[in-house]
């Protein structure tokens, strides 16, 4: 069995090259051919003529377009992304600087959006019917209606405008930055044993956090309850209840178990959806991370940074899209992981 | 006695019925999406939003004020009897912006969706159906497109497109076609193997004829769903564009545009941005509902829960 599992996971990574590569391929035809052409942008309407063909021979934009892409395919695979047009830092150290925001953020949202989601799904599956579950379904559909955008400026108006007891903007204050370390500031901190700074930053994630995980809060919520309620309805279920289990038991130990495993599956999805949604979030509370990062740079035609932006979160994504498949298989053993395909 | 006349006469009665007119899927589907009360509201919520694009788009003057119109001296007043929903940075009514908003919002959803649905059902279709090599190849193409996060891919696209509200459709557009590709495969893939396609073939119907006469109808419930469903997606999705100001061009009024430019006053007139977003929050959840109530309706399985 764990051989069949080897080779499903070895199968599974192969077939990632072709996505990446077409990945690479898309982002370069959208950027590099029909975009319109970086140097008015970068150089100013008003640069001459020779400075702009001078600019563009120094970035490569003059080779032939197959030479670029080939190009930057070499360059990718050994992580030189080139450099930004504007600030002529390396493209990766740029993102290497903006990339731990994004992760902090996004791990607490996953966090916050499944243990709320699964908890409000599985009462609302045991309590179906009375007035916490119609009060979640209600939360779900709001959760799915409402943009990302449009609550985190509700937040803001509430918490910060009119209560005044959370930071509208930025990650923590300037002078209680922790120096070095992961560039996760909570761990950050806490390692470092600086609990002012570490109450700062939480202070800072609240409606950041609260605003990127509402969407995936309503998808996980709704996916437990009917997950579990189909599990709840299983014979074995019953079986478990006449042979004079608790109630909490039952729920606890024989349902929720078997129904985690589609729940799994979309936790381990939303984690995809929330880096788009870092975006729009980023956007609202002025995150500094890339999400924020690759909208300016996608606005002032930096081409390598955008490249590598969506290269690095496409790659991310198919690679959590992996594991959870792998965890999928794991779980479940009834998945004929060698007959399966990508 | 009496009793068993009775049954016998509703029996034949409503055989008699049967035959004379065999209830449609739709008629059907219909009867039990009326008994939806939430889809119900929705959809009257969404007939309203659809009178309203038309009629401000025939007699603007039904507004109670000009939404191009900008007056300094009036800008950020607060609602009022006057300015229901108050004036924005540029002194302009509110009430009568998102008003014609709507227009903008629903043309841009129905668009998209269609333009997505028709390209996702042609390849879809062709996967499903030729199979093989074609499959491997659409479908390799559609799981590109589905590793990048769908808004990234969009603003990726305006970048390239340039900045407008017909390109945000197109972009929108353009993302959403891997969705309704892999369901009309999926089904296409279900009902291929029936009897009744089999058959068509064996009298030698053609490929395109298989398609369009003995499939789609099959699988078009589902499609009606999804591009309910979409139409809230797209919606959502404009409006985020738009507030990124990758959307309509100044002064055209659009939701998620409007809330982009007020953000900076966010505050100093909180109101300006809490309208636009219950616009486009309402709008999207009558879509959310009316997509829900259709599935049920032609899914009674999934009623139960």
């Amino acid at each position: 069995m764990y051989f069949d599992l080897i080779k499903y996971t070895i199968k599974r990574i192969l077939l990632l090259i072709p996505v990446l590569f077409g990945v690479s391929l898309v982002v370069f035809l959208i950027m590099r051919v029909f975009s319109p052409d970086p140097a008015p942008v970068v150089l100013g309407e008003h640069a001459s003529r020779e400075a702009m063909q001078a600019w563009r021979n120094a970035h490569g934009l003059n080779d032939p377009i197959v030479w670029q892409f080939i190009d930057f395919l070499k360059n990718a695979l050994t992580g030189n992304f080139g450099t930004s047009y504007y600030t002529n830092q390396p493209v990766m150290k740029e993102i290497m600087a903006r990339f731990p925001a994004t992760v902090e953020l996004a791990i607490c949202a996953i966090l916050f959006a499944s243990v709320f989601g699964v908890l409000l799904g599985v009462v609302s599956a045991v309590r179906k019917n009375t007035a916490v579950d119609y009060a979640s379904t209600i939360l779900a559909l709001i959760g799915v209606s409402m943009p990302i955008f449009w609550l985190g400026i509700l937040l803001i108006i509430l918490f910060s405008g009119t209560l005044h007891i959370l930071p509208s903007t930025g990650r923590i204050q300037p002078m209680l930055q922790p120096v070095g370390g992961t560039g996760l500031y909570l761990w950050d901190t806490l390692t470092s044993g600086d609990f002012e700074a570490f109450g700062d930053a939480a202070r800072h994630l609240i409606m950041p956090t609260l605003a990127l995980a509402m969407y995936s809060l309503a998808i996980i919520t709704r996916m437990t309850r009917s997950s579990m309620l189909d599990t709840l309805n299983q014979d074995y279920i019953r079986t478990a209840r006449s042979k004079g289990i608790s109630s909490h038991r039952v729920v606890k130990h024989h349902a929720l178990r078997n129904a985690m495993i589609p729940i799994t599956t979309v936790i381990g999805l939303q984690f995809g959806s929330l880096l788009g949604g870092a975006v729009l979030t980023e956007t609202v509370f002025a995150w500094p991370g890339i999400g924020s990062y690759t909208v300016q740079c996608i606005q002032k035609s930096d081409f390598p940074v955008v490249q590598a932006v969506v290269l690095i979160i496409a790659t991310v994504y198919v690679l959590i899209n992996l594991i959870v498949d792998l965890i999928y298989a794991f779980l479940d053993p009834r998945i004929k992981y060698s007959k399966e395909e990508g | 006695m009496d009793k068993t006349q009775d049954t016998a006469a509703e029996i034949s009665l409503s055989t008699q019925e049967f035959l004379e007119k065999p209830e449609s899927q739709w008629k059907s589907m219909w009867d039990s999406l009326k008994k939806n009360k939430a889809a119900m509201v929705s959809l009257a919520f969404i007939i309203i939003l659809v009178l309203i694009a038309v009629i401000t788009a025939i007699f603007p003057q039904v507004l109670p004020h000009d939404p191009y119109e900008q007056n300094m001296t009036k800008t950020f007043l607060f609602p009022d009897g006057r300015y229901w929903f108050g004036t924005d940075q540029l002194g302009r009514d509110i009430f009568s912006r998102i008003m014609v908003g709507t227009r903008v919002s629903l043309s841009v959803g129905v668009i998209a969706v269609a333009v997505s649905m028709t390209l996702g059902v042609v390849f879809g279709s062709l996967a499903g159906y030729l199979g093989g090599k074609v499959d491997s190849f659409i479908m390799r193409i559609m799981d590109i497109m589905l590793s990048i996060p769908s808004i990234l891919l969009a603003i990726a696209f305006m970048a390239a497109l340039g900045q407008g509200i017909d390109k945000a459709v197109i972009a929108i557009s353009l993302v959403s076609i891997p969705e309704y590709a892999r369901i009309v495969r999926g089904e296409i893939l279900s009902v291929k193997e029936n009897d009744y396609v089999q058959a068509a073939k064996v009298i030698g119907d053609k490929d395109g004829r298989i398609i369009f006469r003995h499939i789609l109808p099959n699988v078009l419930s589902s499609i009606i769903v999804r591009a309910t469903l979409g139409i809230s997606s797209a919606i959502l999705d404009a409006s985020a564009l738009g507030f990124l100001g990758l959307g309509v061009q100044p002064p055209a009024a659009e939701w998620g545009d409007m809330l982009g430019r007020a953000r900076n006053y966010i505050f100093q007139a909180p109101y300006t941005l809490i309208f636009p977003g219950l616009a486009i929050s309402l709008t999207v959840l009558a879509f959310n509902l009316l997509g829900d109530g259709l599935r049920d309706a032609l899914d009674p399985k999934s009623r139960q829960n």
